[in-house]
């Protein structure tokens, strides 16, 4: 077991789950001490639920984070259905070591690497992030991963990379809610290679410290802040360098409703139901929907990516 | 059935009907670790929702119900039940209106004008408003005929709910298309018995003449 010799932020912000760390330590102790030894995993990272060493990364809000609970148990992860608690109860044996990601398209550096290729030359980070969900609902979480910008220039892109397409893994026997043709499997992500570089983008392994538990996408997914929670693409086995956009899942499903960008902005509504509030997870029942903010508050560092964009009509 | 015995099955009934509300007010006070999850307003719309239309559909079964099983006494607690699915669906739009929306009154109106799907739902409601005041005996005696007929409107409600159901899914329709089956073969049932005592009528009416026809409508 790795120290840490600096304070989390969720350790001064969330007492529960600083309390659930310290009981895992203990836990771990007691393991040592029993004798078993840990499954160390090359590089940065410590057993299958074990913590991760990081650093403190850039652009965390100090807005208090959700609970552990919340944010593993309400999911949308419709690979393994499509109730916010299915991803829980149905992804807990889902094997999510040892994986393999196939890099392909306009790139130098094509080929299948290891999760711990992928991750290994990397400085894992916290970034405590604010994450908006299409449906009008919202979390803070503090997760942790490296820019995706940082991984995806060791591929070495070329001039013709405009795109960056991303894959989850299709395995309906592992991923039950694949067996339903709720959306055209397997799950397709996408950005432009300018949001994909974007220092705040981020290739996320984990969450509060702690490995990412399979409902949250173990072992890769995309984070995104200032987009709708859906870019945020999970259990990613494919990135493709692409000269043309690629067709997205939701946009897919429903062009009329979800579009490519799928910037957060209080101004376009969704169809069927306003995006000017939404409700933060975990506040109180009687607590008002708080209001929603253009780029989900990261304006200042995203807005000159779309200048010139009609927002309106490239939601 | 007795009289008596009626009256112990209604008490018995209606502590069943009141069990959904039971459990939701233990989960919305955290009782014994019960809870609505990490969204409970958008948990306790979509029960409420969900109850209204089961009790909706479970209304409307009790006639097919009692011609297929031949239970007569089913009747008496039809109005129960139906008073039970306005009771949800009230419960339903008051935890939206209230709680999600906090009475915002301009921002309800928005949503009962721009959102199709809360147009939907909100004439399904506002239709089953007069059904549930003229719910009583004595408006019963006093509409007469004209009360069956108001109170056909139900298929007309039950209808707009699903389709409310099916229209504010995100993209997983499988639920409200059960329901839509279910009540599809609801409405089929009535259809069937209609049609087939129309059949009969008119064989009647080359037998009989006209006043014939008319009884048999009446008693549709
Ligand atoms: C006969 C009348 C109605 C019926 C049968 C009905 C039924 C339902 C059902 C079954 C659901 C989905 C529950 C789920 O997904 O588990 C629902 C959702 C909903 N209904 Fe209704 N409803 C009715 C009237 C209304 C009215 C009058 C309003 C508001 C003016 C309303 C607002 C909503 C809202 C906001 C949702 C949730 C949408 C979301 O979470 O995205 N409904 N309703």
């Amino acid at each position: 077991m790795k120290t840490k010799n600096k304070i989390h932020p969720w350790e001064i912000t969330s007492e529960s789950v600083y309390l659930d760390r310290r009981q895992f330590l203990l836990a771990a102790g007691l393991a040592t001490a029993a004798g078993m030894t840990s499954l160390a995993l090359p590089g940065q990272l410590m057993a299958a639920t074990g913590d991760l060493e990081s650093v403190q990364g850039p652009y965390s809000t100090d807005e208090p984070p959700n609970s552990w609970k919340d944010i593993t148990t309400y999911n949308n992860f419709y690979e393994f259905g499509t109730a916010k608690d299915d991803p829980y109860d149905n992804a807990q044996e889902f094997r999510s070591q040892p994986w393999t990601v196939k890099v392909s398209g306009e790139c130098d550096k094509p080929g299948e690497y290891h999760f711990e290729d992928i991750i290994g030359p990397h400085t894992l980070e916290d970034r405590v992030y604010r994450h908006r969900c299409v449906e009008a609902w919202s979390m803070v979480v503090p997760w942790v991963g490296i820019p995706l910008g940082d991984l995806l220039k060791r591929f070495d892109p070329n001039s013709d990379a405009k795109f960056v397409r991303f894959k989850t893994l299709h395995d309906p026997e592992q991923m039950p809610g694949q067996r339903r043709p709720v959306l055209r499997w397997p799950y397709v992500e996408g950005l432009t290679i300018a949001e994909a570089m974007h220092p705040l983008t981020l290739m996320v392994v984990g969450v509060y410290g702690k490995t990412l538990p399979n409902q949250n996408g173990a072992p890769l997914r995309l984070i995104t802040p200032w987009k709708y929670g859906f870019k945020g693409i999970k259990s990613i086995v494919e990135i493709e360098f692409t000269s043309r956009q690629p067709h997205t899942s939701w946009e897919i499903a429903n062009s009329r409703e979800y579009g490519f960008y799928a910037n957060v902005n209080p101004e376009v509504d969704h169809p069927r139901w306003s995006q000017a509030r939404e409700r933060r997870i975990g506040a109180g029942v009687f607590d008002e929907k708080q209001p929603t903010l253009m780029f989900n508050g990261y304006a200042e560092e995203v807005a000159e990516l779309y200048a010139g964009l009609d927002l309106r009509k490239n939601y | 059935m007795t009289q008596k015995s009626v009256r112990i099955l209604k008490a018995a009934l209606f502590l069943l009907c009141l069990l959904p509300l039971g459990k939701l007010t233990l989960e919305v006070f955290g009782v014994a670790g019960m809870s609505l999850g990490a969204n409970p307003i958008e948990e306790l719309i979509h029960r409420f929702g969900k109850w209204g239309l089961n009790f909706l559909l479970i209304t409307l079964a009790v006639t097919p119900v009692r011609h297929l099983i031949g239970l007569a006494w089913l009747m008496r607690f039809r109005r129960m039940l139906g008073l039970f699915a306005f009771f949800y669906l009230l419960m339903h739009f008051l935890t939206y209106a209230g709680l999600d929306q906090r009475f915002d009154i301009p921002v309800i109106v928005e949503d009962v004008v721009e959102r199709p799907y809360i147009t939907i739902g909100m004439t399904a409601l506002l239709l089953l408003l007069p059904l549930a005041l003229t719910s009583t005996n004595s408006m019963m005696r006093r509409l007469g005929r004209r009360w069956q007929k108001l109170h056909r409107m139900v298929y007309v409600i039950a209808i707009l709910g699903v389709c409310h159901f099916y229209w504010q899914v995100k993209q997983d329709i499988l639920e409200p298309l059960i329901y839509a089956l279910i009540l599809a073969l609801l409405l089929c049932y009535r259809l069937v018995v209609r049609w087939r005592r129309n059949r009969a009528a008119s064989r009647q009416i080359t037998r009989n003449g006209h006043d014939r026809i008319a009884h048999t409508r009446r008693t549709i």
